[in-house]
């Protein structure tokens, strides 16, 4: 029983459209949170329901909330952050582009809950025929009530607005999301003092990804009760798994939190093309530590992944078939991440390019004995060694690859000398 | 051509900047509409948006070199942008720019000399069910292979 919740009606002819998303009993979970529940009543089921974030971190929602300021002569924001730059990401664009108003709705619920009157999708440069739509989804909510002021009756206002990046991996990290907001460098914020106190303009802020909100509606409708009985106790609901890499049917795949990677894989994207093996896979979007093809017998959820010693991530599996050389996994790491360095702290500005220096000598068959130990060497000297998580997300696969695949990588050393 | 912005570019912009409480959170979207309409950001571009919005010309700089999307120099009418970044390589992404190079004549980040087509090697652009994928101005392109891309190129008018 694979009941889809969020993708249910992606194969409805202009979901996007509110006439349409009207039909399907759109916005009545906005109606019942915003006339018939007070804002704590709202928090409190997000809460009980565990909606972990599906951005990256995995941290819950409800609690996330719950750290605003109630009272505050500040205005609080929300950002929501539809960057998905993390490599191997492509769910929240079909959320985006099929169905916004679901979005917009988990918006206007979660401002609700908090207090907040304005909001931004924070929407990644690139996905411009997207955020088109979203805008002319915004458009249709605020001519029918559902935006602006007074909605539904309710006395809430919320205004929402799009503001598009521009080329930056950095700016999904999110107080570089809000420095990009406020028309700066993305370069992320010293935390504490977190989003929640001091965030975007100074105000406090909750900066949730896109799929986060897009499973509040069905929270509101259904109830914690069902959430949780969707996914595990301390993680409840689906995810939108994205599969790709050498599988036979890479795509979306909106299954049970918990379910196993290996299932994922083999059942549900259709395993590998015929005569290849499986040899590693990248569970939760590239920075997320490798897994070898024996470690995928695990639950899908932030907890269990965490306990395999990787991470959920944004749910972005990425398989590796036995014809790829690790070598050449380990160069499309370094490269991007050596790329996307904000530049602000030293051990991840000069640890990724080391890094970079190193694994290309490899590549070109200049490796040197040692060369292995130095990645884990560098890579742990980068690793809580900064400001953002960027970080660690740069230090974990190389640390994972040099670690796990040390072999293969002193081996093709060998063949080349 | 003069830099000059138009009345319905100055007007766009302060619809933009309407959505924030202060100047300076409109400079990316400002920029944005800059580069629609004149197709780069140049220096005296720069320079009029810092006194559009109040700011010292190096805070602007400092933005307009920040983020990738920005171009400091004409590009071609088609400015096409290969991921070479994990999934699309483990589909084959590599052939595809080895293609366009040599279909186009020109090395990655460079201009064919007629205007035409401006090629760029970019990261993640997540669509990696689609793999090796491409954007040819804002358009995706996926599962793409040299034959795809002679077709695609055919096509673009």
């Amino acid at each position: 029983m694979n009941e889809k919740v969020l993708t249910q009606n992606f194969g409805l002819d202009h979901l996007f459209r509110i006439e349409v998303y009207l039909e399907q009993g759109g916005y009545r979970a906005a109606k019942k949170a915003l006339t018939e529940w007070k804002p704590e009543q709202v928090l409190e089921e997000v809460k009980k329901a565990s909606l972990r974030g599906r951005g990256g971190a995995g941290f819950s929602a409800g609690l996330k909330w719950g750290f605003v300021p109630k009272k505050t002569d500040k205005p609080k924001y929300l950002c929501v952050n539809a960057d998905e730059g993390e490599p191997g990401t492509f769910k929240d664009r079909y959320i985006l582009s099929h169905n916004p108003h679901l979005l917009i709705e988990g918006i206007v619920i979660a401002s609700y809950a908090v207090g907040i009157h304005d909001a931004y999708v924070y929407i990644r440069g690139e996905y411009e025929v997207i955020a088109l739509r979203l805008e002319q989804a915004i458009a249709e909510a605020y001519g029918q009530g559902y935006l602006g002021k007074n909605i539904l009756g309710s006395g809430f206002d919320l205004d929402l607005y799009v503001h598009r990046g521009a080329g930056a991996y950095i700016c999904g990290e999110e107080t570089a999301l809000l420095e990009s907001l406020e028309g700066k460098r993305g370069n992320p914020r010293l935390k504490p003092p977190f989003p929640a106190s001091v965030g975007l303009f100074q105000n406090p802020t909750v900066i949730n990804n896109v799929e986060t909100l897009a499973n509040v509606p069905f929270i509101i409708l259904n109830g914690a009760a069902w959430f949780l009985a969707k996914g595990l106790p301390n993680d409840g609901g689906t995810r939108i798994f994205g599969v790709s890499g050498a599988v036979n049917k890479p795509g979306i795949y909106e299954l049970p939190v918990g379910t196993s990677l290996r299932e994922i894989i083999f059942t549900h994207a259709g395993g590998l093309k015929p005569g290849r093996k499986l040899k590693a896979v990248i569970p939760g979007g590239m920075s997320s530590p490798i897994l070898k093809a024996e470690e995928i017998d695990i639950k899908m959820d932030v907890d269990s992944v965490a306990a395999a010693g990787s991470m959920m991530g944004s749910a972005a599996i990425i398989v590796i078939d036995d014809r790829t050389p690790i070598l050449e996994v380990l160069k499309k790491v370094a490269k991007f991440y050596a790329h996307e360095s904000c530049g602000q702290c030293t051990p991840c500005r000069l640890g990724t390019n080391w890094i970079l220096k190193i694994v290309k000598r490899m590549a070109e068959g200049k490796g040197e004995q040692g060369d292995a130990d130095s990645l884990l060497r560098l890579a742990a000297n980068i690793k809580g060694r900064t400001l953002c998580p960027m970080g660690d997300a740069a230090a974990m696969p190389v640390f994972s690859i040099a670690k796990k695949f040390k072999e293969e990588l002193e081996a093709s050393l060998k063949v080349k000398t | 051509m003069s830099r000059e912005f138009t009345p319905a570019l100055k007007e766009r912009i302060e619809g933009v900047l309407a959505h924030y409480p202060n100047k300076q959170a409109g400079l990316l979207p400002v920029l944005r509409l800059v580069q629609s309409e004149k197709g780069f950001i140049s220096a005296e571009d720069e320079r009029i948006v810092a006194v559009l919005l109040g700011l010292r010309p190096i805070k602007v700089r400092e933005v307009v070199t920040f983020y990738t999307l920005f171009a400091r120099k004409p590009l071609g009418k088609f400015h096409i942008q290969v991921c070479s970044n994990l999934s699309c390589s483990l589909s084959g992404g590599e052939k595809i720019l080895e293609h366009l190079k040599a279909r186009l004549g020109i090395r990655i980040g460079q201009t064919t000399p007629d205007g035409k087509y401006t090629l760029t090697e970019v990261e993640c652009l997540g669509a990696c069910e689609q793999a090796p994928c491409m954007m040819v101005n804002f358009d995706y392109y996926g599962n793409l292979d040299p034959e795809k891309i002679d077709r695609i190129l055919e096509g673009l008018k």
